[in-house]
């Protein structure tokens, strides 16, 4: 069966550009990039390659990039080390729409001593920075603030949140890891301390992050050991990795244009024929600042598992914001913080897209989805026999 | 991914029994559109008062439109009688079992049968005088003890698992312990019957593996059963046990407490003498 990969948040195809440059470095060019001889030295050449490859997506410099082992590595780090520079603070500002990776550590936190404040955001996802500028006090240590939301794509004013925290004296971090080769980022021209990215989201392998530090903020390393990193992350390189996450770097800056109109295009597609198609049915989340690639539409009176092993069965590949799916009894917590009701939460479904997703692939989508929802409703007793379930074709 | 069974996918694809029956003999509805999942069951009986014809449609996920199909399937040339036999392990085996997470939707299927023959009979309502415990998901006391009771749950977690009671905001949690707690007391309090020596021991080392070890592992701690002579127990203390101030209180108050209640009433507790 053909499969029709519409869950590229979740992870992404490792391209074949860049799994063809880490191949030679598992098996052949294996040397440990700090030895003194020139077979691993040659490796350290080609990390050099790869850090000048990641700052130039982010517009940043080489010394500023931290390779870590994934995207929550990189949270965990940025966020601890702010804690650990400013003994004397106590408070994190974060929102109610992060990403595990940061709630669930700042959770841990609260029962460390730390006091945590999570922004709200609107019936749109949206982020008013009024509220941040009143929620940062004289204890607070950081903000961080995920620039897309991984369930709804929502855009955050990430750069306008450091102005306001820097105004403060207050570090920023920012968990950039659904935006890193889909958006434009540049770090030069934004106070961002901090910028946490993911490999396996941008096309580069599962098991490499990176760490963005602002020259001349201070750190404290979240993993003690070797010098490695310039002594901000020990533990011997992940050398085939970094390797690749630096060709897919340069392939996500080559591919930024097409990203924004030839992804986007498909993505409006898409949405648009859906909500036409289907009948209560809606958008989550705010239909302008948002990521290109990434839809998230809820189906009412059927329920998200359902919809996902029906797509599945067709070789349909999406994620869905519904408690079932997750083993928690409740929707997803990006979506309650909207408001979205219950009974819409429950039948939400994300598509994401890559630039490796065809119009035949999603006009495959558009028309298969009508049905499966169709029959889904035909089985719900909230869905009653006057109403049409799907406006056929 | 869930892993679930053939039986379970193939019921969630080709359900058997969708729908509803006009002028049921008997209909319920369970669940609701808050909670992630509803169950509406009718049926119709035949002259000899077996059930003809059973339907559901379902709002949730593919196990609980599974479960319902399954739970139809069962109950269709029973009488009534044997229909209230079915119990919702039942209908988890009919289908070759559900993840644990998913348990609850085979008692959804279970408190729907309940309800329609209920509602066929004009019945007053098993559950009259019944309280609300988790305000989240409108789940009463009655229903979590007879959760607990019929699968001998012995966790939150469990509970949870079974009837999503706890699944929300957790303000519940105290009280469905308070629940699973006195289900299992009372269960102890019927007569034990005389032990041999041997059963004893076994007992209490069960006990303490199942009841008293986790949580003391869960504090650092940890305790081993060193000898049982008569109704004295002797154990060590390890971990943090082994150099807590308080282990003499945990001994008397925690492990003592738990092996009087669980083997006999007549156990004492006693460190072993240290080395």
């Amino acid at each position: 069966m053909k499969i029709v990969y519409l869950d590229n948040n979740a992870t992404t195809q490792v391209a074949s550009e860049v799994m063809e440059v880490m191949l030679p470095y598992f098996h052949e060019f294996y040397g440990n990039p700090s030895s003194m001889h020139s077979f691993g030295g040659q490796v350290a050449q080609k990390i050099r390659v790869a850090r000048e490859q990641v700052a130039a997506l982010l517009g940043a410099s080489a010394e500023e990039i931290v390779f870590t082992s994934c995207g929550t590595e990189s949270d965990n780090a940025a966020i601890r080390s702010a804690l650990a520079t400013c003994p004397d603070k106590k408070h994190i500002v974060i929102s109610r729409v992060e990403h595990p990776a940061v709630r669930a550590l700042c959770a841990h936190l609260a029962t460390h001593g730390y006091r945590i404040t999570e922004l709200p955001v609107d019936k749109n996802g949206l982020l008013d920075l009024e509220i941040l500028d009143k929620n940062i006090g004289p204890d607070t240590a950081l903000v961080s603030l995920m620039w897309g939301n991984n369930e709804t794509g929502v855009l955050f004013p990430v750069q306008e949140a450091a102005v306001i925290a820097h105004e403060r004296g207050v570090l920023f971090h920012t968990d950039a890891v659904q935006c890193a080769g889909k958006i434009p980022i540049n770090l030069k021209n934004n106070l961002i301390d901090m910028l946490s990215l993911s490999g396996h989201k941008l096309h580069a392998p599962k098991g490499i992050g990176v760490l963005y530090i602002r020259k001349g903020t201070k750190f404290s390393p979240f993993l003690i050991g070797g010098h490695q990193e310039r002594e901000r992350r020990g533990g011997t390189e992940n050398t085939p990795s970094i390797i690749g996450l630096g060709k897919a770097c340069e392939l996500a800056a080559h591919n930024m244009e097409k990203e924004n109109k030839e992804v986007n295009r498909l993505r409006d597609k898409l949405e648009r024929e859906l909500l036409k198609k289907i009948p209560q049915s809606r958008i989550n989340g705010d239909p302008t600042n948002r990521l290109p690639n990434t839809t998230n539409i809820s189906f009412e009176y059927v329920e998200g598992e359902a919809i996902l092993l029906l797509m599945n069965e067709l070789g349909i590949c999406a994620s869905s914001g519904s408690a079932c799916t997750s083993g928690s009894l409740q929707p997803s917590h990006v979506l309650r913080a909207m408001g979205v009701p219950f009974t819409m939460a429950h039948g939400s479904i994300r598509f994401s897209l890559s630039i490796y997703n065809t119009e035949e692939e999603i006009d495959f989508v558009i028309a298969q989805m009508p049905a499966i929802i169709e029959r889904l409703r035909g089985m719900s007793p909230y869905w009653t026999d006057g109403k049409q379930a799907c406006t056929s074709q | 991914m869930w892993e679930y069974t053939d039986k379970v996918k193939d019921h969630f694809l080709n359900p058997h029994n969708v729908g509803e029956i006009k002028n049921p003999d008997g209909q319920a509805e369970v669940g609701s559109i808050a909670c992630g999942d509803a169950l509406k069951l009718t049926f119709k009986l035949d002259e000899n008062k077996r059930i003809k014809e059973a339907r559901f449609k379902t709002f949730g996920c593919a196990s609980a439109i599974a479960t319902s199909s399954a739970l139809t399937d069962i109950i269709k040339g029973m009488t009534l009688e044997e229909a209230l036999q079915v119990t919702n392990q039942d209908i988890a085996q009919y289908l070759g079992g559900l993840p644990q997470e998913k348990m609850h939707c085979s008692v959804m299927g279970k408190q729907a049968l309940e309800k329609a023959i209920e509602n066929y009979r004009g019945a007053p309502s098993l559950e009259m005088g019944a309280k609300i415990i988790c305000e989240c998901f409108g789940v009463t006391d009655k229903e979590i003890e007879r959760a607990v009771r019929e699968n001998n749950l012995a966790t939150l977690e469990e509970v949870t698992n079974y009837t999503k009671a706890g699944g929300g905001c957790g303000s519940c949690h105290d009280a469905i312990q308070q629940i699973i707690d006195s289900v299992r007391s009372e269960k102890r309090l019927s007569p034990q019957s005389k032990l041999t020596n041997l059963q004893k021991i076994r007992l209490i080392e069960e006990t303490i593996e199942r009841e008293i070890r986790p949580s003391l592992k869960h504090d650092g701690g940890d305790i081993d059963l060193i000898d049982v002579i008569g109704n004295r127990v002797i154990v060590a203390t390890r971990g943090a046990c082994a150099v807590c101030k308080a282990s003499d209180i945990t001994l008397k108050h925690f492990v003592e407490h738990r092996l009087r209640e669980l083997v006999s009433p007549d156990i004492t507790v006693e460190e072993e003498v240290s080395k």
